[in-house]
């Protein structure tokens, strides 16, 4: 490995030295951390073979937390790709009383730990909760149920597509916007043709972030979830689930898929910074 | 990573004159109160119930106080060694050019993109005693699965990319004039690092840090395969919440998770505080 | 997987889906009954379309019994329970979910099986335990999981207890001394049971696992390679497996003669003896019989002889700042 000075960089010889130290270290160290338990991942879901790690994936309670995870991440794909433009076009367009406190909050559930949002969530739907009882006599079922998985799925995604999409907004300004609007175009036509076009790639990167969040989602989904088998188990929770059934291919199996996808995200995520940069 | 602070206002010309006010405005806080501000606001009523002596009692017993020292010593550690390993990592990949340079950027989103369950089956694999590492580590008599080295490990795994995601793009910005005036000023590579380089990237190194370590203390999906859960020795706090809810302790669930949301608020401001210092030094007003 | 996928369909409109003549029910169970409700509801599916001309499909949850009464309290939509502690389904009972005298609607207090704390040993028995005061000497690992989350870990509690009074004479604090020092040979404790197993026998931590005498037969049957040993202690704590309807959500769902149908069935013979092969002790006199090899003489004492029942248990020794808390939390 020989590494050439970046354009910026350091004068040769002995810099040469350190610099081949530095990225010797740094290759080793993500070696073991990263991509080690990446491998080791795939190593013990195949380890007893094909055959045994398809049996596994078509088991019908793992294809039916597949089948659930993705219910989750479509219904909640398009609900933070509006609220994420709305949020953005809010903040970034005009100026109101108590705007960074809205950006505040819009932010607040990355800093929330999501198992303490699943707390939140019981404290406020359970039968014992804020709101239980009138849920109870009007005979919702929100807890323990799809709604409830999409409900606290939704509070951990939502500030993914705000977080790109706003940034972006506010450095284009709203000159071709407000051009647009003197040469008669709606309001709709100018997000159309002039906004989202401008937005697309950040959009779609937020879109990202956001699907490889809902689908691997464990800890808030763990406590509004019941895990009835084929039932109300997402992907990630039936890895615990085949984990404690003492399945440990099955495990790893559910969790290499799981580990797949989020392959996919990231060379999805290296394609759109190619096309924004 | 917050951009709270990074957005200006816009000028005054620009106010209403865009359609879509009252929509975005209508849609976006029905939306924020539904989903984030209603459950959190539930918490704090929940937590209002219990009466301030009782919350108190609640918060210093002495199995809370070890779950949170060992929540934040745990995540102290792994926030120490991310800081080292996301500044080792900003700097290669920025500094220098060498063939799978760009895969190994790539790696540093696994974490993020990785579900924390699946992070925590495998390293807890990996460092049990009949795993690929644990097997080594064994004999030299070092067990990490089920002590608080365990806790730290999944804590750093999972919070690996903020270090290195906030440095990376002002160490690429960074102006180059500087530091060859040190050089010519014949500075020592080592006298470049630290009082040129550092001293530009050290409020995105620190708001990177704090993120890091805001995101290990409520790290959980990885922390409960490899952390064993031994009351007063390896016990996090956001498990302890869950367990007090286990056992109908709502009142114990409650106060502990309000106490971790707190902490998280308090990093948050922070981090954001940073922020603005950031835009401050970068834009002169 | 086409009706599951209508199903999901149905429940992604937030359409009901009542299909003709299929009833179904969820069974909220403790931790490891896993293995054997899957064993046991396709033979009660079968016999309920035999019967009714109707299908069934039985949902189950798994997990710790006290977090599964919790979750019910919370709205987990349950029809029957099937649990390893009285004290959870009593819960559930105040909650308004079960009916109150819940304990005489089914034969034997409403426990179709019971079974006892017993030991799983490594291969060969390297630490030579054989009975309750081998688990407090020194150096020995113990593994049961988190009492205040399991019912099992509850009644390792107990057994270990009562052990420890009728060593001692009646000496309580003798007795909790003695659960002190087991106790503190518990390098980790896990949520539930089946977590427990998991890290006795998939990741090879400690020298003893203490669980319900059904769950030891299970593991060291599926670890055959592991050659590990059911260990039986002289004396050990008789563990009821209570059931019950939760009547307040079969009868909102109309499925209160399934429900009650199904927890019958666990009484019947061809139920009795898949138990019993499963390592569960039943009442059967004959079924037991034709196990005997599954069940080893133990002496068995009840809550009620050595505790004075349930609530005197649960207000002395469970609850905060009790017994337990004295030798678990604080060690």
């Amino acid at each position: 490995m020989t590494p050439a000075a970046a354009p910026a960089a350091l004068a040769p010889r002995q810099d040469l030295r350190t610099a081949n130290l530095l990225i010797g270290l740094a290759v080793a160290l993500t070696l073991f951390i990263v991509v080690v338990p990446l491998a080791y991942i795939f190593w013990r879901a195949l380890s007893e073979g094909f055959a045994v790690f398809a049996q596994n994936i078509m088991a019908p309670d793992t294809l039916h937390a597949i089948w659930l995870t993705t219910v989750v991440a479509v219904i909640t794909l398009p609900i933070n790709l509006v609220i994420g433009i709305s949020a953005a076009w809010l903040i970034a367009r005009f100026t109101f009383p108590g705007r960074k406190l809205l950006l505040t909050i819009i932010e607040l559930p990355f800093s929330i730990s999501p198992i303490i949002a699943g707390v939140c969530y019981l404290l406020l739907y359970g039968r014992q909760g804020l709101l239980g009882p009138a849920l109870a006599a009007g005979d919702i079922k929100i807890l323990f149920a799809l709604p409830g998985i999409v409900l606290v799925t939704l509070f951990v995604t939502s500030p993914f597509v705000a977080r790109e999409v706003l940034p972006l907004m506010q450095a284009q300004g709203s000159e071709q916007e407000q051009a647009a609007l003197t040469l008669g175009a709606s309001g709709w036509q100018v997000f159309r043709r002039v906004t989202l076009p401008n937005i697309r790639w950040a959009l779609l990167y937020g879109a990202v972030l956001a699907t490889a969040r809902a689908v691997g989602e464990f800890g808030a989904v763990s406590v509004v979830s019941g895990a009835i088998r084929g039932q109300t188990n997402t992907l990630p929770l039936q890895i615990e689930l085949l984990f404690n059934d003492l399945n440990i291919v099955g495990a790893f199996a559910a969790a290499s898929t799981l580990t797949l996808i989020a392959l996919v995200v990231l060379v999805l995520k290296t394609v759109i910074e190619g096309r924004t940069r | 990573m917050s951009v709270a602070a990074v957005i200006e206002a816009p000028t005054r010309r620009q106010k209403r004159v865009l359609p879509g006010f009252g929509l975005t405005m209508g849609l976006t806080l029905t939306y924020v109160g539904i989903i984030v501000l209603l459950p959190v606001i539930a918490l704090v009523l929940k937590g209002a119930e219990i009466g301030p002596l009782r919350f108190w009692e609640i918060v210093t017993a002495p199995r809370t106080l070890a779950a949170l020292r060992l929540t934040i010593t745990a995540a102290a550690l792994a926030t120490a060694f991310n800081a080292l390993y996301g500044l080792l990592m900003a700097w290669v990949l920025v500094r220098y050019r060498f063939p799978g340079r760009r895969l190994l950027d790539a790696m540093m989103d696994i974490p993020f993109a990785l579900p924390t369950a699946v992070a925590g089956l495998a390293l807890t694999a990996l460092f049990s005693e009949n795993g690929w590492y644990g097997a080594i580590l064994a004999p030299a008599g070092i067990s990490v699965v089920y002590t608080i080295w365990g806790v730290a490990i999944a804590m750093a795994f999972t919070s690996i990319p903020f270090v290195v995601r906030t440095v990376q793009p002002i160490l690429e910005d960074l102006d180059a004039s500087q530091e060859e005036a040190a050089r010519t000023l014949g500075a020592t590579p080592f006298q470049i690092f630290s009082r040129v380089i550092f001293p530009a990237i050290l409020p995105a190194y620190l708001i990177g840090t704090t993120i890091a370590f805001a995101r290990s203390l409520g790290e959980f999906g990885a922390v409960i395969f490899i952390a064993g859960n031994l009351p007063m020795k390896t016990e996090v706090a956001s498990l302890l919440a869950v367990i007090r809810l286990e056992e109908y302790d709502y009142n114990g669930a409650a106060a502990i998770a309000l106490t971790l949301v707190a902490i998280a608020l308090v990093l948050l401001a922070l981090s954001n505080w940073l922020q603005a210092q950031l835009t401050r030094r970068r834009v002169p007003a | 997987m086409k009706t599951r996928l209508t199903t999901a369909l149905a429940l992604v409109l937030g359409l009901a889906s009542p299909v003709a003549a299929q009833d179904a029910i969820l069974n909220v169970s403790y931790d490891i009954a896993r293995e054997l409700f899957a064993e046991l509801n396709p033979v009660f599916a079968e016999k309920w379309q035999a019967e009714t001309g109707r299908s069934v499909s039985i949902d189950q949850s798994h997990g710790g019994s006290s977090k599964q009464a919790r979750a019910i309290l919370e709205g987990l939509p349950a029809d029957v329970v099937t649990f390893n502690q009285v004290t959870d389904i009593d819960v559930l009972a105040e909650g308004g979910m079960v009916d109150e005298n819940w304990r005489e609607a089914f034969p034997n207090q409403a426990s179709p099986y019971y079974s006892l704390p017993a030991f799983l040993v490594r291969e060969g028995n390297p630490k030579n335990i054989d009975d309750w005061d081998d688990l407090a000497a020194e150096g020995v690992q113990v593994i049961f999981p988190n009492p205040k989350t399991s019912g099992n870990a509850r009644y390792t509690y107990l057994a270990a207890y009562a052990y420890g009074l009728e060593k001692n004479n009646g000496d309580h604090a003798a007795a909790q001394e003695f659960v002190r020092k087991i106790f503190a040979n518990v390098p980790v404790f896990d949520q539930g049971g089946r977590a427990a197993t998991t890290t006795f026998a998939e990741r090879g931590l400690g020298d003893v696992l203490i669980t319900f005498e059904a769950e030891t037969g299970g593991i060291a049957r599926q670890y055959a390679d592991a050659k590990l040993e059911r260990v039986t202690p002289s004396l050990s704590v008789l563990a009821e497996f209570p059931v019950a309807v939760v009547t307040e959500n079969a009868e909102d769902k109309g499925t209160a003669d399934v429900s009650k149908a199904y927890l019958d069935f666990l009484y019947s013979p061809e139920a009795q003896r898949i138990l019993a092969k499963n390592f569960n002790r039943v009442h059967d006199e004959a079924i037991t019989a034709e196990f005997a090899a599954n069940f080893p003489d133990v002496k068995l004492v009840t809550v009620e002889e050595v505790f004075g029942g349930w609530d005197k248990v649960q207000e002395e020794h469970f609850a905060e700042g009790g017994i337990l808390d004295s030798v678990f939390v604080n060690q």
